[in-house]
């Protein structure tokens, strides 16, 4: 079994804001990520895959079309837009690093069957990052 | 869903390395440089990560805040600009960064209460890290 990793980079901006919250709770729980015009990030998303290798091409899974998926699935979506407006993924859910990191899952885990998805990791910034294994 | 969130920390400590269980010279041998009496020092950086379903209503694993403000308390007002050789946490233990690595997981385990405390990761240089997980194997 081999493990492979390809990145990805999208810019997109969001805050943190819960309905059912007063105002005060809001500005409480999520201080500065409350502020309703917004603020951006640019994110890195880190996709793991695995599967043995194949023995005739030496891939576990042939990058360009891992590639293609990531663009189309997430990158196309997300990348330049307010993450709360205009992905439908944060309708009802806060996009906060832990809910994007899922909500990428959601969206490959479909698409992917080049190779067994293992890992989406998604850094808000340099100093902060999570990882989804599709557990519920 | 359970996610993992990894939030990275950086503080700047000395350390001499020398075990009371060798003599002067086997110290020298097995410490070489670091065996230095004076001491030396690392920008040390700390990964740590922590688990647990994410919540409904706020969308994360934990408040950010409150990890940010129980590391700065325990760990970075403790160990930044100290010399660890000094500190209580590292009496009759060698202050390596394989035990620096273990101190702050117990840390973490016995006063964050706020998610389950996963692996610690601390780099001594860009070029060697350690990584502990209360003696659990590692997950890539």
């Amino acid at each position: 079994m081999v493990y492979l990793t390809r990145k990805a980079e999208f810019s997109a901006s969001h805050y943190y804001h819960n309905p059912e919250f007063t105002p005060e709770e809001n500005q409480r729980i999520f201080g500065k990520c409350n502020n309703p015009n917004g603020h951006g990030h640019n994110y890195t998303l880190e996709v793991t895959v695995k599967g043995k290798v194949d023995d005739r091409s030496g891939f576990v899974v042939d990058l360009k079309q891992l590639k293609e998926i990531m663009n189309r699935e997430v990158i196309d979506a997300m990348d330049h837009r307010f993450l709360n407006k205009e992905v439908a993924d944060f309708k009802d859910r806060i996009p906060t690093t832990e809910n994007l990191a899922i909500s990428i899952w959601g969206r490959l885990k479909p698409k992917l069957n080049l190779a067994e998805l293992h890992r989406v990791r998604v850094y808000e910034t340099s100093d902060l990052f999570v990882d989804y294994y599709g557990e519920a | 869903m359970k996610a993992y969130l990894t939030r990275r920390y950086w503080f700047s400590a000395s350390h001499r390395l020398h075990s009371s269980a060798m003599s002067d010279q086997e110290n020298q041998s097995v410490y070489g440089k670091c065996n230095n009496p004076h001491g030396h020092g690392h920008n040390y950086a700390v990964e740590i990560t922590v688990a647990g379903q994410v919540d409904s209503a706020t969308g994360m694993v934990c408040n950010l805040a409150d990890l940010d403000a129980f590391v700065e308390e325990n760990i970075l007002e403790r160990f930044g600009h100290q010399n660890l050789n000094m500190l209580p946490a590292f009496q009759g233990i060698v202050p390596t960064t394989e035990n620096l690595c273990v101190r702050v997981y117990d840390i973490l385990r016995e006063g964050f209460h706020y998610a389950q405390v996963e692996k610690i990761r601390v780099e001594e240089t860009m070029l060697n890290s350690f990584e502990y997980a209360g003696g659990r194997e590692i997950r890539i």
